[in-house]
């Protein structure tokens, strides 16, 4: 009985276990609910799903199964213009490539502008129009070295410059729990047992070696607490290029939620502008402005940032370089700002070490960090660890 | 036994049967939620709902899971035994019973109301994953074994500053309190005061969610908030009108200490109120 909905749910990625269904099975056999399917709805989910963050995911599963509604596409992924669907991707040889050459950010733009008034069709293949699959700068699944990226997935050369859609990132969940312990193992060197304040528990062997002294009498030693007083704040690149890390960084923010006594998490893309956000699916509707969440966290915290710092070296030195909107000062004052007021910092890359230097976007975040970028592996957080402790 | 709100407690449906399932069961229930929604109270009004005795346990970043069951005073046992007391003898005269020891040996069934659990140590909730099993410890210092004569139901507050283990999880059932949308919330105020104007309760509600839209708050007002604000409008018998601003002119809302609890909330406040002026 049931069990086809315990499996649904299972199959839907919800972190439900046996006993709990079994707890399920328990209340209706005591007979909690009438013969409601709302109620039902209720009673599963006190029983089954243990954090409001998967409500949402429960909600679609159990709508899913009972009504047959039919999952909506267009709620994980945004569909991109119909003419800009990639039909066919035309390889390039590297001779090929080699030979478009690099028009400057201006131009490009211009160009675009241009374009887009003329262009009025879908448009396939061919090195001047819009469209997909071509080597014309502009439209998508292209390969020209700074093109302009619209709708649709990115071929995988990874330096579209403009992405013109509205994405919608998948929250990072924070479940992810095998696979972290190594890493909570590492992040533990950030603790720092710092024994001060009030005097709360009996030191036990300070007492017996003074009452020793004493000749017996008594002399009880009192010694302060320990415990955690590490802040962070812990800022997380998402989507774009991000993608492939998505599962390091899961595995590294569910670590981390569970080991500090102030954690706060923001959300930024590929580089630090005006605004942060909390909630990836809110993004537009809920942000931060950065210079509030400066205010508002002391030069006390320290800052980690997550990123592979893959993007165009526009997004970071230019104003209005910004995949998202017109920012009006670059992505390195930001930082520098950031720095500024958090002077212990860090920045860990999911990308492997030895790809660094090949990457010049890599290059400057380095620099403006004073080299304290590290890899996203045990070995990486440990250093990082290291100079957060300094 | 079933539990169906309460005439000072506005309870939603799916609250209550999740408390009724975890009365039916004898489970722990977890509630989580924003802060003043009422998570606390929901104990205080289940125990005076069935007509049971409520132990409470409020928890700090120091509580220790031992606490709860008992504690063994070494130090007072040590003085003692320097001052030549005869009690030293009997180790039992120096075990402190906690609140699920005085729960577990009651007569009759009690509540348990373990109040934020999230402020203890990340390991606090593992250690107390047998007693709210099994409902019952061993106390290694006089080598007994504490049984609750009757289940306990136990009630658990967090506020999500920590993420529980799963395996304690596992052994709760598990409610969030949603924010209460106006309609529900105008039945809330309702319950608190029953005499209120309706138009005065209007204005105010309208301005109590338009204060919760502000971004950048650092926290934003709750139930609780609301209800104390209220309770000095009323006092202070201030007129509906002195709420509305709308268009005429912009002002900050009297007595809005009590709706925002932290100076750069307000400063922050009045200076957007300050710059709408401004813009008009």
């Amino acid at each position: 009985m049931l069990i086809d909905f315990f499996l649904h749910l299972k199959a839907a990625k919800l972190p439900v276990s046996t006993k709990e269904f079994l707890t399920l099975l328990e209340a209706l056999q005591a007979r909690v609910i009438s013969h409601s399917l709302d109620e039902f709805y209720v009673l599963s989910r006190a029983c089954l799903i243990k954090d409001e963050s998967n409500y949402d995911k429960f909600d679609r599963a159990f709508g899913g199964y009972f009504k047959g509604v039919t999952e909506l596409p267009g709620l994980d992924a945004e569909i991109p213009e119909d003419w800009l669907r990639a039909m066919a991707k035309k390889h390039l040889t590297p001779e090929e490539k080699a030979k478009l050459e690099k028009l400057g950010w201006d131009k490009l733009m211009e160009q675009l502008k241009q374009r887009l008034e003329e262009q009025k069709e879908r448009h396939q293949g061919g090195s001047k129009w819009i469209g997909t699959g071509g080597s014309s700068p502009f439209g998508n699944g292209g390969f020209h070295p700074e093109g302009i990226r619209i709708g649709g997935q990115s071929a995988g050369n990874r330096s579209a410059i403009k992405v013109w859609e509205q994405r919608e990132f998948k929250n990072l969940d924070d479940t992810v729990e095998l696979g972290t312990r190594n890493i909570k193992v590492a992040l533990r060197r950030l603790r720092r047992f710092a024994r001060e304040g009030a005097a709360e528990e009996l030191d036990l062997d300070g007492t017996i070696r003074d009452t020793a002294q004493n000749a017996g009498w008594l002399d009880i030693k009192m010694r302060p607490e320990r415990h955690n007083k590490i802040k962070v704040l812990l800022f997380l690149d998402i989507g774009g290029s991000m993608d492939d890390h998505i599962r390091l960084c899961e595995e590294m923010f569910s670590a981390a939620k569970s080991e500090f006594k102030h954690l706060e998490y923001f959300y930024f893309h590929n580089c630090v502008y005006d605004y942060v956000w909390r909630d990836n699916r809110r993004r537009h509707a809920e942000r931060f402005p950065l210079h509030d969440v400066m205010h508002k966290y002391g030069d006390d915290y320290k800052l980690i940032m997550v990123g592979d710092a893959t993007m165009s070296p526009y997004e970071i030195l230019q104003a209005g370089g910004s995949v998202e909107y017109m920012n009006e000062e670059p992505g390195a004052t930001w930082l520098a700002r950031l720095l500024e007021r958090y002077p212990k910092a860090v920045w860990l890359n999911p990308e492997p070490e030895r790809l660094w230097e090949y990457r010049h976007s890599i290059q400057i975040i380095r620099d403006i960090m004073g080299s304290r970028m590290f890899p996203l592996s045990l070995e990486g957080l440990e250093r990082a660890m290291r100079q957060l402790n300094k | 036994m079933r539990f169906a709100g309460s005439s000072n407690y506005v309870a939603t449906p799916d609250l209550m049967l999740a408390v009724n399932a975890a009365i039916a069961l004898e489970r722990p229930l977890l509630i989580k939620g924003e802060p003043g929604t009422g998570k606390t109270m929901l104990a205080e009004e289940v125990a005076a709902a069935l007509g049971l005795p409520l132990m409470q346990w409020h928890i700090k970043s120091t509580t220790k899971a031992q606490q709860g069951l008992y504690e063994y005073d070494a130090v007072s046992r040590l003085r003692d035994s320097q001052l030549g007391d005869g009690r030293v003898h009997d180790i039992a005269n120096y075990i402190l019973k906690g609140v699920l020891w005085q729960a577990f040996e009651a007569e009759e069934q009690t509540i348990i109301l373990i109040d934020e659990i999230d402020k203890a140590d990340i390991e606090f909730p593992n250690d107390l994953l047998r007693e709210l099993d099994r409902m019952e410890f061993y106390v290694y210092e006089t080598r007994q074994l504490i049984k609750a004569r009757r289940r306990p139901l136990v009630f658990i507050t967090s506020n999500n500053e920590k993420e529980l283990p799963d395996a304690f999880l596992r052994r709760c059932f598990f409610h969030y309190i949603k924010f209460p949308d106006k309609e529900t919330m105008q039945r809330i105020v309702d319950v608190h005061f029953p005499g209120i104007k309706q138009a005065l309760l209007k204005e105010a509600l309208q301005v109590f969610f338009e204060l919760r839209e502000v971004p950048g708050l650092k926290k934003k007002p709750s139930t609780s908030e609301l209800l104390d604000w209220l309770k000095l409008l009323l006092a202070e018998d201030i007129p509906p009108e002195a709420l509305r601003s709308q268009d005429r002119k912009v002002t900050v809302p009297p007595l809005h200490g009590a709706l925002l609890k932290n100076e750069q909330d307000v400063h922050l406040f009045e200076r957007l109120v300050f710059m709408a002026k401004q813009n008009r």
